[in-house]
């Protein structure tokens, strides 16, 4: 068991090149989402782990200096993207001796990258206050490592939730009904009710609420973000605005 | 007997098959139920790919949920008592001594059998662990290792009064599993719920016991039961001896390191010493194909079709077909088609229901009529389920695999694998006709032997008095 002595010891750590801590905490609602996870078996249909087949290097111009007309023809020239370190290196030079300004990106690729399932592999990290880890190994969905980041908005996953057709039209994943209540609809109607599309919606007077389970499955599909570059899996981030 | 009894001569054997009966029945009858049950389950999942719909307002029959019922049902419900009952009897044989202690593992018995009722009416009520094929919270998962150990160890000190002293390959296979599985099971429900690893870890060990369980223990029981049955059922001695251990130390060396897929989120070196363990795994392949061929050559008898032989023999095929099929998930250019497709899925379900249900259906069926003395009630079931066991197992493994070639092959597209997953379903319910025919039977057998024991009772109990005993 020296794996699990070597990973036991994984602790937070920090965000490359910033002094952010990953993993943050989850909020109450999400660590119990995890449990609404486990017990209902979400993973024997999705996986929570992205693979990649190795980094590549971009070359990215970040200013065209005094004589842009040259950069911009010796960069028709080259390939800027895809490269090895080294030709990424040679490459940079040219540029810079052109008068260009550049930066070379690191770039994760890879299958499960080129799905948009994440920016980087998954790392031990990404896992630290998971109880149970919830790895899978059947993608009979989409890999949900990331999927806060590709659907941040709690409503979508509820919709989801309830009637998966009502928002990915031809899906076939089973509907979680049972975490909904549908109830009459009192003097005023339920701030939380679903806004269901007509197809999905229930009978006229009635409405559909998120049980408390269902809104916290939703928040621990918001907090999976493993988005930003850690020591063992290094990229570069895209420029903040 | 037949002509086969040379290989373990003078053996009063009708007398050991005897002392075997209480614990058989008691593991059998509840085994051949968890088997209906769990294949009722799996085609209840399998037609959820037919129509999402299909009972999802039940919290209780919720796809994730079922599966893994299903999963555990064959595995603990089926496989694992299935297989303690065979090497009860096969040791005692080998021993040539009558069964020590038969209460025991009766007692054992229906605690495990209360364990598997916890441990599955928990998943469908939503408490499983989260663990793959660990899911029983720990009601279930100490019922079931402290039945296991309650059996394991008389039958082990039956090995350990044996009069025959020789070793034969299978006594090495079954002894390794009686002590491999309380070993891996208790580790790693130790790591995982009594006191957990952090983080990823927790996937490290889940892996290692999936392997452990379904790879390791799942070999070393279906290859030391088909080894002792083969040369049985054929009259052919098994060729050759050497290589039966090779297997075994092969299969204990490389085996319980397979299973940490490349690419998983662990440190590089476990997944890359798991992937070349996984490629050695060849050398006990090649082992196993040896022995096989060798042993179904030559003069001898080989019985009726249809019967014990046929179902250890495809047993057997199906064990080199799956080992070849975990070899190419190790191997990274296949893994990175293939991994987190229905492709593992098919694997494991030929390990489970291809492999070892079926070595343990052609043991059964020689075993149990001569534990309790009188044959079968239904015979012809026998061949009527080994034709729909082999095809149903065909139906559903083949057209697994296919669809997660097609799911590889496609972005993980559901729909691209949606048609092979339909035909799937076909397979499992030839399995299911065949498993109830079984049941059938076990049960049938059940109930008689109930009858006579009442009978004999009633006929002890209203019998004349003898005058020597009015007299005293
Ligand atoms: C029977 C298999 C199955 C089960 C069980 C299942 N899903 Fe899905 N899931 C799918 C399929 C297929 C899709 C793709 C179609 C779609 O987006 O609806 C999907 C899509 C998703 C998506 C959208 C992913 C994306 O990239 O758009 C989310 C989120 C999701 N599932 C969450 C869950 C949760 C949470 C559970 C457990 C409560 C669950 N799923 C159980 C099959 C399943």
């Amino acid at each position: 068991m020296a794996a699990s002595i070597q990973l036991g010891s994984v602790t937070q750590t920090t965000v490359l090149n910033s002094s952010d801590v990953y993993p943050p905490q989850r909020t109450g609602d999400a660590t119990l989402g995890l449990q609404v996870y486990r017990a209902n078996g979400c993973a024997a249909c999705h996986t929570e782990q992205v693979r990649q087949e190795g980094v590549t290097c971009a070359v990215v111009l970040t200013g065209a200096g005094k004589n842009p007309q040259a950069v911009t023809n010796l960069l028709a020239t080259l390939t800027l993207t895809g490269l090895t370190k080294e030709a990424a290196d040679a490459v940079a030079d040219q540029i810079t001796a052109a008068g260009g300004k550049v930066e070379i990106h690191i770039v994760p690729v890879g299958t499960d990258i080129d799905h948009g399932w994440g920016v980087r592999r998954s790392v031990a990290e990404d896992y630290l206050h998971d109880y149970p880890v919830q790895l899978g190994s059947l993608r009979a969905g989409p890999d949900l490592a990331n999927i806060g980041v590709r659907a941040p908005d709690a409503n979508w996953q509820l919709l989801h939730l309830y009637a998966p057709q009502s928002v990915t039209g031809t899906s076939r994943m089973p509907s979680f009904k049972y975490l909904f209540t549908v109830q009459k609809v009192g003097a005023t109607p339920s701030p939380d009710a679903l806004n269901l599309p007509a197809a999905f919606a229930a009978p006229a007077g009635f409405e559909v609420v998120p049980k408390p389970e269902a809104r916290q499955l939703a928040a621990y599909l918001l907090s999976l973000r493993a988005n930003v570059p850690v020591y063992d899996a290094p990229f570069t981030p895209p420029a903040q605005p | 007997m037949t002509a086969n009894e040379t290989i373990h001569p003078t053996a009063p054997a009708p007398e050991i098959d005897a002392s075997c009966r209480l614990p058989l029945l008691a593991l059998l009858v509840g085994a051949s139920v968890w088997l209906v049950v769990g294949t009722v389950l799996a085609l209840i999942a399998s037609i959820k790919f037919h129509a999402p719909e299909f009972l999802a307002a039940c919290p209780l029959l919720t796809y994730g949920r079922v599966v893994a019922a299903a999963n555990d049902a064959l595995v603990y419900g089926f496989c694992l008592p299935a297989s303690l009952a065979v090497i009860i009897w096969v040791f005692a044989r080998l021993s040539q001594t009558v069964y020590t202690l038969p209460l025991v593992p009766v007692v054992a018995a229906h605690i495990w059998h209360l364990g598997v009722f916890i441990g599955l009416l928990s998943i469908l009520l939503g408490h499983s662990t989260g663990f793959t094929w660990l899911e029983f919270p720990r009601g279930g998962s100490i019922l079931l290792f402290v039945a296991f150990v309650l059996i394991a160890i008389p039958t082990a000190a039956s090995f350990g009064f044996r009069l025959e002293k020789d070793l034969y390959p299978s006594h090495w296979f079954l002894l390794a599993a009686l002590l491999w599985f309380p070993w891996s099971y208790a580790s790693a429900n130790i790591f995982l719920v009594a006191m957990p690893v952090r983080g990823v870890a927790q996937g490290v060990v889940n892996l290692w016991f999936a392997n452990n369980l379904l790879y390791v223990w799942f070999s070393l029981v279906g290859l030391g039961i088909g080894f002792y049955f083969l040369p049985k059922l054929t009259g052919r001695p098994l060729q050759t001896y050497y290589y039966a251990l090779y297997v075994f130390w092969t299969l204990a060396l490389f085996g319980t390191w397979c299973g940490l897929p490349q690419g998983s989120p662990f440190p590089a070196w476990i997944t890359t010493l798991s992937s070349v363990a996984a490629v050695l795994l060849i050398v006990p392949l090649i082992g196993v194909t040896v022995v096989f061929g060798r042993s179904l050559g030559g003069p001898g008898s080989d019985g009726p079709m249809g019967g014990p032989l046929s179902f250890v023999k495809f047993g057997l095929v199906s064990f080199l077909l799956s080992t070849l099929m975990y070899i190419a998930l190790a191997c990274p250019q296949i893994s990175r088609l293939l991994e987190f497709t229905w492709f593992g899925v098919a694997q494991s379900q030929l390990q489970i229901l291809g492999f070892l249900a079926m070595v343990l259906f052609g043991a059964i069926y020689y075993i149990l009529p001569r534990a309790l003395g009188f044959d079968f009630i239904a015979p012809q079931f026998i061949r009527a389920h080994c034709f729909l066991a082999g095809l149903g197992v065909v139906f559903w493994v083949a057209p697994l695999a296919l669809a997660g070639y097609a799911q590889g092959a496609n972005a993980y597209s559901l729909d691209a694998s949606l048609n092979w997953l339909r035909i799937s379903t076909l397979g499992l319910g030839f399995i299911l006709l065949g498993n109830l025919l079984f049941a059938l039977n076990i049960l049938a057998m059940f109930l008689t032997w109930k009858l006579n024991l009442v009978k004999t009772l009633f006929a002890a109990i209203t019998a004349p008095l003898k005058v020597s005993e009015v007299k005293s």
